[in-house]
Formats: structure tokens, C-alpha cells, sequence
């Protein structure tokens, strides 16, 4: 197993690459060069691990989650708790680092899209942070899902462009906010919020997002004298799962990505790419894709705002493909049981995206032994949820 | 290079290619367009595919993709919509425009079977670079297809002699940042990068994205060899949906349609008869 991948063309075995308009190749050029100057700049990555402490909240603890565990009678389970992170989430880390490079590139203006509203939030502070203009584009259907986010935004002061097109939901958005990165590329940044697009993209968000798996390894050392048996980790586009299992690949350890299988995999409604997806391109990468026979792109369905793409990133398609990770799904139903379990048990409420990691660990802890462990990447916390939670429990639990 | 190119495009000045969606609304409309725009003065037609997500476009292609996907156009069903132009009378050569996906999913094998069946005579895919590009641009010379490549006024030194020196039939600049549609205004550096281009172009150099009135075509004339006009033309189609589909009406819309195209091509007009 390789973890020099990308190659200089972007690419994860077929995975990858530049799929985008001409008018977008300088901007993607200058982006892979800078980069490439930045982390090897001693001051950028001091700079960058300075916020991540001082602002951000890291180093996030690693939490034994005791009370699943005795209930449950298996796998010990601990939970890496991006969820504490500021903001809410994982986003603000490769938000941060995305941030502080557009400067470095004396770029004042900020696009990015965002489904869940979570990235969508980390842009907007870190614009604040920065000192950057910033416009988030979010579909209308997610908009209404997350109103409490579409506020955060407004207030951090990001102006939220609603998308009317499509299924108005995270692959317009996208959509969108490439349509204006393409229009305003010359004094634009377009803040790419999982590990999707096309090159240096899936790398450079893989590569501030790997801190998550970085701390874990340490972390997990320290508690336990050895490394984990199973990590898990939900997948959209994957950023959160690419971060955590990154730092593992060379290890013999357990890696699984759980997919939205929303109301079943069966009925067609589920955002599960791997499980059913083709290899197409899609947002200027070539990867696992829902899609019909025709090859145009299919609407996915999550009850979670921030899984429903149709696309992956191009390493998890890889590392699909290779077999190193394993990929499965769990459905609404699931995540939502696996939330209420964690809330009842540790006093957690998760994101819905978490709960669909936390409901496969939950599963697998009961069949392994007490000796062995596991551990969740809890990306993010479920505050911004509470609105979808009320409309599907009717405000009960 | 591909014979109908050479014969209609090659070494010719004041160019008029002119860019409509196949299926929009319906099949019948989308044969008796090209020969409209044909005999309105078009050297080319490019004929796009639809897609569901077509990120180099503005919102008129958007929506009139989304008309023609409701008709269940495909890739497939598009490029037999060009045999039934031939057996029209078509002269002048069709160029394909899709997204790369459709192509994949097509299938290299078939849609070079299917495209020299149906007598196609050139291929672009806007979402894919030159990098991205060698395996089609080698393909489409084999099957002597002419891959025609774009660039933007962002297009570095470097990349633009690559480019140009691959580049088939005509050179696609595109006048501004941005996804198709009219605009009042073009890239303030557009006459510095058609010179520049033209410096190392040996092929007709034409400009599109936003191309939609006389004015335009006027001022571009002495620093281009051609211009591509798509979106405004596709916006006329749009306006006159529910007449195109009728059949006592379709004719009619056709014409409005036409007279549109002509007061485009007016002020090239003398130019054009000159040069036949």
C-alpha cells in the first residue's frame, strides 16, 4: 500500500485528476504550486498549528466511551472527538489551513459550497478570522434543513447564495459555486470542503485533515501501549474519514467507511457511492459516481445534509478499489438509533453524519472481544441537527 | 483533417458557428435548426449534448438541457440526430459538444462507432484539459475526427503553444472568465489574447462564451477569424418552446428563429457572399 499518492497528475491509480474547464487550469496550477511552497515553509506550518491550538480548540480529546462499551459487552469503544472542535465540527481544520493559504496567495475573496451547513460555518469564520470576503453557496432544500447554520453564516458575516437548481442540495451547490469560482477565478479562492474537486484538492484537504488520524495514533498509544483493532469513520465526500484512517494505512489496522444507505440501499433512495456508484467524473474528478445508464448524474438521498453526494473522493475510491478500507452503509434508521444510544449512554448528542459510523461500531463492538478496540471519529456534533431530529422523533426521544 | 472541415472551415475568415442543444425541444426542431442555420450562413454547428449537470454553462443551457433531458435525449439517440440532418441535405460539418461523463459511459469504442456511422465531423468536451485529453485527441485522429480544443484568456504562454499545437479545425477562445451566456462586456485583455493566440494559431481562431449581438461580432471581425454563438440562440429556442413542439407552429417559430440568426450574421453578410 502506497501513501505517496497522489502522482504528479493527481491521481490515485485511475482515480483523480483534472476534469475541469480550461479557464480553471492556471488557477488549479498556481493553487499546486503554492501549496507544495507552503508546506514546506516552516513559518506557514507554525502559523497553521498555532491556530489550530489557539483557535480551533486541538488538540481534541480521545474519549473512552465506557457506558457503550459495558452495555454494549464487546469491543472497547472510544470516540475521537472532533465534535468539540470550534464550530462544531472537523471542517474548521482544513477551513484553517485552506484559509491561510488563500492569503499566502493574496487572495481576499473566499467561495465555497456547503450541504450540511457545517463547512459552510467554517468558512465563514475562518473569512472572519482572515479577514476574507466570503460567499457560500447552499442548496434551497438544505438551507431549510439547517436553518440554524444558514444563520451562523450571516452572522459571521458570509453572504449565503440559495441554489434553486437540481435536487437544491449539496451536488448543486457545488455546482454553483464552481460556476462562480470560474467567473471569478482571478481574485477568487474556492474552499473546497471535503476531499473531492479536482487536484491538488482531495490531497491538499487530505493533508489538513490527516491530524485527526496524526493525534489519534498518539493518543491511542498513550491509553493503550498499542494501536487500535478498527477505526470507523463516515464518508460523504470523505474528508473526515480520509483524515482519520490516513496516518493508519500502512498499519494492521481496521479501516471501515460507512456511507448513508438512507431509507435502504434497496429502495434506491441512499447516497451509498461505493456500494452502488460507477466510476465517472464529477465535480472535475474522476471517481465512484451515482448515476444513470445514460451517465447523468443521479439525486442521492441522506437524511444527513453533509453525506448526501453523489460523488467520493478519489482516495476513497481507491482505497475501495484496492481493498484496504472496507466500505458499507448504514440507513437512516440506523444512525438515528446509534444517536439516540450515544446521547442516553455518554451524554453525546453527534452529528446524524457521526451517528452513521457510530451505528456500524456499535454493531461490530458486540461481535469482538473485550480485549480489542475500536475507535469512531465523531466528526461532528449534533446541534445543527436538533431541527431534522424534532421533525423525525415529533420531539420525543 | 476531416474533409467537411476543410472544405468549410479551413483557411476561412468571419467564421459563424453557431451552438444549439440537441433534443431542445424536440428531435424535429433540433434537424430543421441546423438547416435553418446553415442557410442563415453557418460554417459549423455545434451541436451540444445534454447533460444534468453542466458546469461550463450558464442557466439558458442549464434550461435547455433540462428540456431535452425530459424528452429522454442521450448521447446516443444525439448523434443519430446528425445522419437525419444529412439525409436533409446538411453540408457542413457538425461538432459534438459533451461533457466527458457521457462519453465515458458511452464508451470510447462506441461513440467513435456510433459518430462515424452517423457522419459527425468533430468532437469537443469542454471538462476536459489537454492534459486530461490525449488518449480522444489520438482516437479522434485515427478515425479522422477533429478534436477541437479550447482556451481561455487564463491560459498561461506555456500551455497555449501545448494546446495550439495539437489544435484541430478551428481554435475555441473563450472571450471571458466565466460559464457560456451574453454578456455586455468581454475580458479586458480579450484583443491582447486573440493576438497572442493568432501569433501561434495555424487554424481559424474563433471566440465564444457571450458572443450575442452584430455590435460584437463587429468589433471582434479583425482580431478573430469567427465567432461561436450559442446561448443567444438557445435563448430564442427557449422563448418559442411550446410553439417548436407543435407541429402547425413549428414552422413558424423556425423562421422567427432564422430571421434572429440572419440579423446576427447581417454585418458579415457581404463578407460572407464575397468569400463564396
Amino acid at each position: 500500500m502506497s501513501v505517496t499518492l497522489p502522482n504528479e497528475k493527481g491521481r490515485f491509480g485511475q482515480f483523480g485528476g483534472k476534469f475541469v474547464p480550461e479557464t480553471l487550469m492556471q488557477a488549479l496550477e498556481e493553487l499546486e504550486s503554492s501549496l507544495k511552497d507552503a508546506i514546506q515553509d516552516e513559518l506557514f506550518k507554525s502559523q497553521l498549528e498555532e491556530e489550530l491550538h489557539q483557535y480551533a480548540g486541538r488538540t481534541t480529546p480521545l474519549t473512552y466511551a465506557e457506558n457503550c462499551t459495558s452495555e454494549l459487552g464487546g469491543a472497547k469503544i472510544y470516540l475521537k472527538r472532533e465534535d468539540l472542535n470550534h464550530t462544531g465540527a472537523h471542517k474548521i481544520n482544513n477551513a484553517i489551513g485552506q484559509a491561510l493559504l488563500a492569503k499566502r496567495m493574496g487572495k481576499h475573496k473566499i467561495v465555497a459550497e456547503t450541504g450540511a451547513g457545517q463547512h459552510g460555518v467554517a468558512s465563514a469564520t475562518v473569512a472572519a478570522r482572515f479577514g476574507l470576503e466570503c460567499k457560500v453557496f447552499m442548496g434551497e432544500e438544505d438551507m431549510r434543513r439547517q436553518a440554524l447554520n444558514v444563520f451562523r453564516m450571516q452572522l459571521l458575516g458570509a453572504e449565503v447564495v440559495p441554489v434553486a437548481s437540481g435536487s437544491k442540495t449539496l451536488k448543486d451547490a457545488t455546482n454553483e459555486a464552481i460556476r462562480y469560482w470560474v467567473s471569478n477565478v482571478e481574485d477568487t479562492f474556492y474552499l473546497i470542503g471535503s476531499v473531492v474537486g479536482p487536484h491538488p484538492y482531495p490531497m491538499m484537504v487530505r493533508e489538513f485533515q490527516r491530524i485527526i488520524g496524526d493525534e489519534t495514533k498518539k493518543q491511542f498509544l498513550e491509553v493503550d501501549g498499542k494501536l487500535p483493532d478498527l477505526i470507523v469513520a463516515c464518508v460523504g465526500g470523505g474528508s473526515n474519514a480520509i483524515g482519520m484512517f490516513f496516518p493508519f494505512i500502512e498499519d494492521d489496522v481496521s479501516l471501515v467507511g460507512v456511507e448513508a444507505a438512507g431509507k435502504g440501499i434497496a429502495t434506491g433512495m441512499h447516497a451509498a457511492t461505493i456500494a452502488k456508484g460507477r466510476l465517472g467524473v464529477i465535480h472535475g474528478s474522476m471517481t465512484y459516481l451515482l448515476q444513470n445508464e445514460a451517465g447523468q448524474i443521479q439525486e442521492p438521498y441522506s437524511i444527513s445534509a453533509g453525506l448526501d453526494y453523489p460523488g467520493i473522493g478519489p482516495e476513497h475510491a481507491y482505497l475501495a478499489e484496492t481493498g484496504r478500507v472496507h466500505y458499507t452503509s448504514a440507513t437512516d434508521e440506523e444512525a438515528l438509533n446509534a444517536l439516540k444510544f450515544l446521547s442516553q449512554t455518554e451524554g453525546i448528542i453527534p452529528a446524524i453524519e457521526s451517528a452513521h459510523a457510530l451505528a456500524e461500531a456499535f454493531k461490530r463492538a458486540k461481535e469482538m472481544d473485550k480485549n480489542e478496540s475500536i475507535v469512531v471519529c465523531l466528526s461532528g456534533r449534533g446541534d445543527k441537527d436538533v431541527h431534522t431530529l424534532m421533525e423525525k422523533m415529533g420531539g420525543k426521544s | 483533417m476531416n474533409k467537411r472541415f476543410s472544405e468549410h472551415v479551413e483557411n476561412k475568415k468571419n467564421l459563424f458557428i453557431p451552438f444549439i442543444v440537441a433534443g431542445d425541444p424536440d428531435n424535429e426542431t433540433t434537424i430543421e435548426l441546423a438547416l435553418k442555420l446553415e442557410s442563415a450562413g453557418a460554417d459549423a454547428i455545434e451541436l451540444g449534448i445534454p447533460y444534468s449537470d453542466p458546469l461550463a454553462d450558464g442557466p439558458v443551457i442549464q434550461a435547455a438541457s433540462a428540456r431535452a433531458l425530459k424528452k429522454g435525449m442521450t448521447l446516443e439517440k444525439a448523434i443519430t440526430l446528425v445522419s437525419s440532418m444529412r439525409k436533409k441535405g446538411l453540408k457542413i460539418p457538425v461538432v459534438i459538444f459533451t461533457y466527458y461523463n457521457l462519453l465515458l459511459q458511452l464508451g470510447l469504442e462506441r461513440f467513435f462507432a456510433l459518430m462515424s456511422e452517423n457522419d459527425v465531423d468533430g468532437l469537443l468536451v469542454p471538462d476536459l484539459p489537454f492534459e486530461e485529453s490525449e488518449e480522444l485527441r489520438k482516437k479522434c485522429k485515427a478515425e479522422n475526427i477533429t478534436y477541437i480544443s479550447l482556451v481561455a484568456p487564463t491560459t498561461s504562454e506555456v500551455r497555449l503553444k501545448e494546446i495550439v499545437s495539437e489544435a484541430q479545425g478551428f481554435l475555441y477562445c473563450v472571450s471571458s472568465l466565466g460559464v457560456t451566456g451574453t454578456r455586455s462586456e468581454f475580458h479586458p485583455s480579450v484583443y491582447t489574447f486573440l493576438t497572442n493566440v493568432r501569433k501561434y494559431a495555424k487554424i481559424p481562431v474563433a471566440v465564444g462564451f457571450g458572443v450575442s449581438q452584430p455590435e460584437q461580432i463587429e468589433q471582434l471581425k479583425d482580431h478573430c477569424d469567427g465567432v461561436i454563438v450559442g446561448s443567444a440562440i438557445v435563448k430564442q429556442i427557449g422563448e418559442r418552446e411550446n410553439k417548436l413542439l407543435k407541429e402547425e407552429t413549428r414552422m413558424e417559430a423556425l423562421e422567427e428563429v432564422f430571421q434572429y440568426v440572419c440579423s446576427l450574421t447581417e454585418p458579415n453578410r457581404r463578407l460572407v457572399n464575397d468569400r463564396r
